[in-house]
């Protein structure tokens, strides 16, 4: 089971961020989780919404560029050593984690919920169900 | 292989000096005779007809530039009467007041056997049905095709430009074998015959002779692709003569210069001093037979190089390549010359869109060189690493191309600013001192 993530490419400028997430917020997408790689020339912004197809439209038809991809969203129980088994458990399998961030929703859940790309999404999705490890679904994100 | 004369054509290099250095002592006392602006700038230099004896002494002649052209409009550079001129031609006037030129009887039929030259090396003949979508009139582009395929016997097919389906229909109605156009309309026209559905592997077309404007050899495989034809470059300009100054053989590799009509130098723009083969210079022309409007040292602002390697076609004329830009377009950075045209081309080879602007600058003593690329959703991607490498790759390209680095910046689409469609492509932030 993989969720959808939103990749926007964000250029080295001054306001470039913030008008990603004001554009974002005219359409009234709701951010579950967001995330910011950078590099010296430009950075990645990557967001779970709770509209993916409208925040993407919004985006596209103002000029920026965005693709949405498949990401693994892990559930982690809120105790010490629950990230540690999921990351040993890919690593011990030769899976590699490209990115990885986190977020919590009082909500739905006490713990966390991961959001990982894997070298291997299909691989580690395997690995991951093999092991009864807990995933989130599109349909929880769209309703938290 | 086949010449259309290839006693010239293929003529040694000590003949074709030979010719050339009679024909500049020629031609040289013919202007100074009969055209008061070479009298002038000759007197003033000091240096009398006599003092010409080869292309060896071509340095101590005057330059002519575009300006002279202008400020004798429209006959003042005439070398003969109007009563010997048979046709006049004239520039479209795009980078200021139109020129004017003639020619003579003669200087049509020199004219019309460099044309047929290139036909030929185009693998024509007379059997041939030669159709000109260049257009008719004051432009020399559809009446210099005309004049080469009249004189080589071909049938000629004088569409003139525009009204792509009448083209396309003709094309097959008539079985045109060649067709002669700028490339820009030869895309346009391919693209055309592919919407259009016509199956261009079933057409007589196998040629196609274009210039007048500048291409890529990107446009060069997608012209020959969708035309499916062989597609010929033809370089000329209007002060010189028009097209057929210089025409390309089959090897595709720079194009012969018609060495007994012209002599070509390549000239370092600051210094004027000749660069060697091989080295980017501006091109000059000299006029060895023209009668009406014979030009000395004509400065054409192009940028280009020569060879004079031998050519697998057997022809001995020194080839020129493709026009690389313009001197009014060269930036100096670092002492190198840099020409937007060649960002242009690393990124139509990397299958981007040429939406570039090149921002220079000055860092202390240090001149710095940003090209600021619009991002397409193609190269984008959700990890940082792939990006980075379309980067690099892109940043090393440039480099190996422009002999300098540059700094490559990723925008977003639309970024870069466009006024009436065309993108500004550079932004000189140096202050001079």
């Amino acid at each position: 089971m993989f969720i959808k993530q939103l990749s926007v490419f964000v250029e080295n400028r001054q306001g470039a961020l913030s008008k990603i997430i004001s554009l974002l917020s005219e359409s009234g997408i709701n951010l579950r989780a967001v995330s910011i790689a950078d590099t010296q020339d430009f950075g990645v912004l990557r967001v779970i919404v709770n509209d993916i197809e409208k925040a993407k439209d919004k985006l596209k038809s103002s000029n920026v560029i965005v693709s949405a991809n498949d990401v693994l969203g892990v559930k982690l129980s809120d105790e010490p050593g629950a990230l540690s088994k999921v990351l040993a458990l890919l690593s011990a399998n030769g899976v590699n984690v490209e990115y990885l961030y986190a977020f919590v929703n009082p909500g739905t859940n006490k713990g966390a919920y991961l959001v990982l790309r894997a070298s291997d999404n299909e691989k580690a999705e395997k690995i991951l169900a093999e092991k009864n490890v807990p995933m989130l679904s599109e349909d929880e994100i769209a309703k938290m | 292989m086949e010449y259309y004369q290839p006693e010239i054509e293929t003529a040694s290099r000590e003949e074709l000096d030979k010719i050339q250095n009679e024909r500049l002592r020629k031609i040289v006392k013919y202007v100074y005779d009969r055209v008061p602006l070479y009298r002038e700038r000759m007197d003033e230099a000091g240096v009398k007809p006599e003092d010409v004896h080869g292309t060896e002494d071509l340095y101590k002649l005057p330059f002519t530039q575009k300006q002279d052209l202008r400020d004798t409009y429209p006959f003042g550079m005439f070398a003969v009467p109007m009563e010997d001129v048979e046709r006049l031609h004239a520039s479209s006037g795009t980078t200021g007041k139109q020129i004017v030129v003639g020619y003579t009887k003669n200087d049509l039929d020199t004219w019309g056997s460099m044309v047929a030259r290139q036909l030929v090396a185009a693998g024509l003949t007379k059997k041939d049905k030669v159709h000109v979508a260049y257009g008719y009139g004051l432009f020399t582009g559809g009446l210099g095709i005309h004049e080469g395929a009249r004189r080589l016997g071909c049938t000629s097919i004088p569409v003139s430009s525009g009204n792509t389906a009448r083209q396309l229909a003709i094309m097959q109605d008539f079985g045109s074998d060649a067709l002669a156009c700028t490339p820009s309309y030869a895309m346009y026209l391919g693209e055309s015959a592919q919407k259009a559905g016509i199956d261009t592997s079933k057409l007589p077309l196998r040629a196609g002779i274009f210039g007048a404007e500048p291409w890529t050899e990107e446009m060069r495989k997608s012209i020959e692709k969708s035309l499916n034809i062989k597609a010929y470059d033809i370089y000329g300009l209007t002060e010189i003569m028009g097209p057929g100054v210089a025409y390309e053989c089959s090897a595709q590799k720079g194009m012969h210069v018609n060495e007994d009509h012209f002599i070509i130098e390549i000239l370092d723009p600051e210094t004027h001093k000749p660069v060697p083969d091989g080295q980017k210079g501006e091109i000059v022309f000299t006029c060895l037979t023209k009668e009406a409007f014979p030009l000395i040292r004509f400065r054409t602002k192009d940028i280009g190089t020569i060879t004079h390697e031998k050519c697998s076609c057997g022809r001995t004329f020194v080839r020129m390549s493709k026009p690389m830009g313009r001197t009014d377009d060269m930036l100096i950075i670092r002492g190198v010359n840099v020409f937007p045209s060649q960002i242009e081309t690393v990124l139509l080879q990397m299958e981007q869109s040429p939406n570039y602007q090149i921002i220079v600058d000055r860092q202390g003593v240090l001149d710095t060189l940003e090209v600021q690329v619009e991002l397409t959703e193609e190269k984008f991607s959700d990890t940082v690493a792939d990006i980075s490498k379309f980067e690099k790759e892109l940043t090393e390209k440039l480099k190996s191309l422009l002999g300098i680095a540059a700094k490559v910046t990723l925008v977003d689409p639309g970024t870069i600013a466009r006024s009436e469609g065309k993108a500004k492509r550079v932004i000189d932030r140096r202050k001079l001192i």
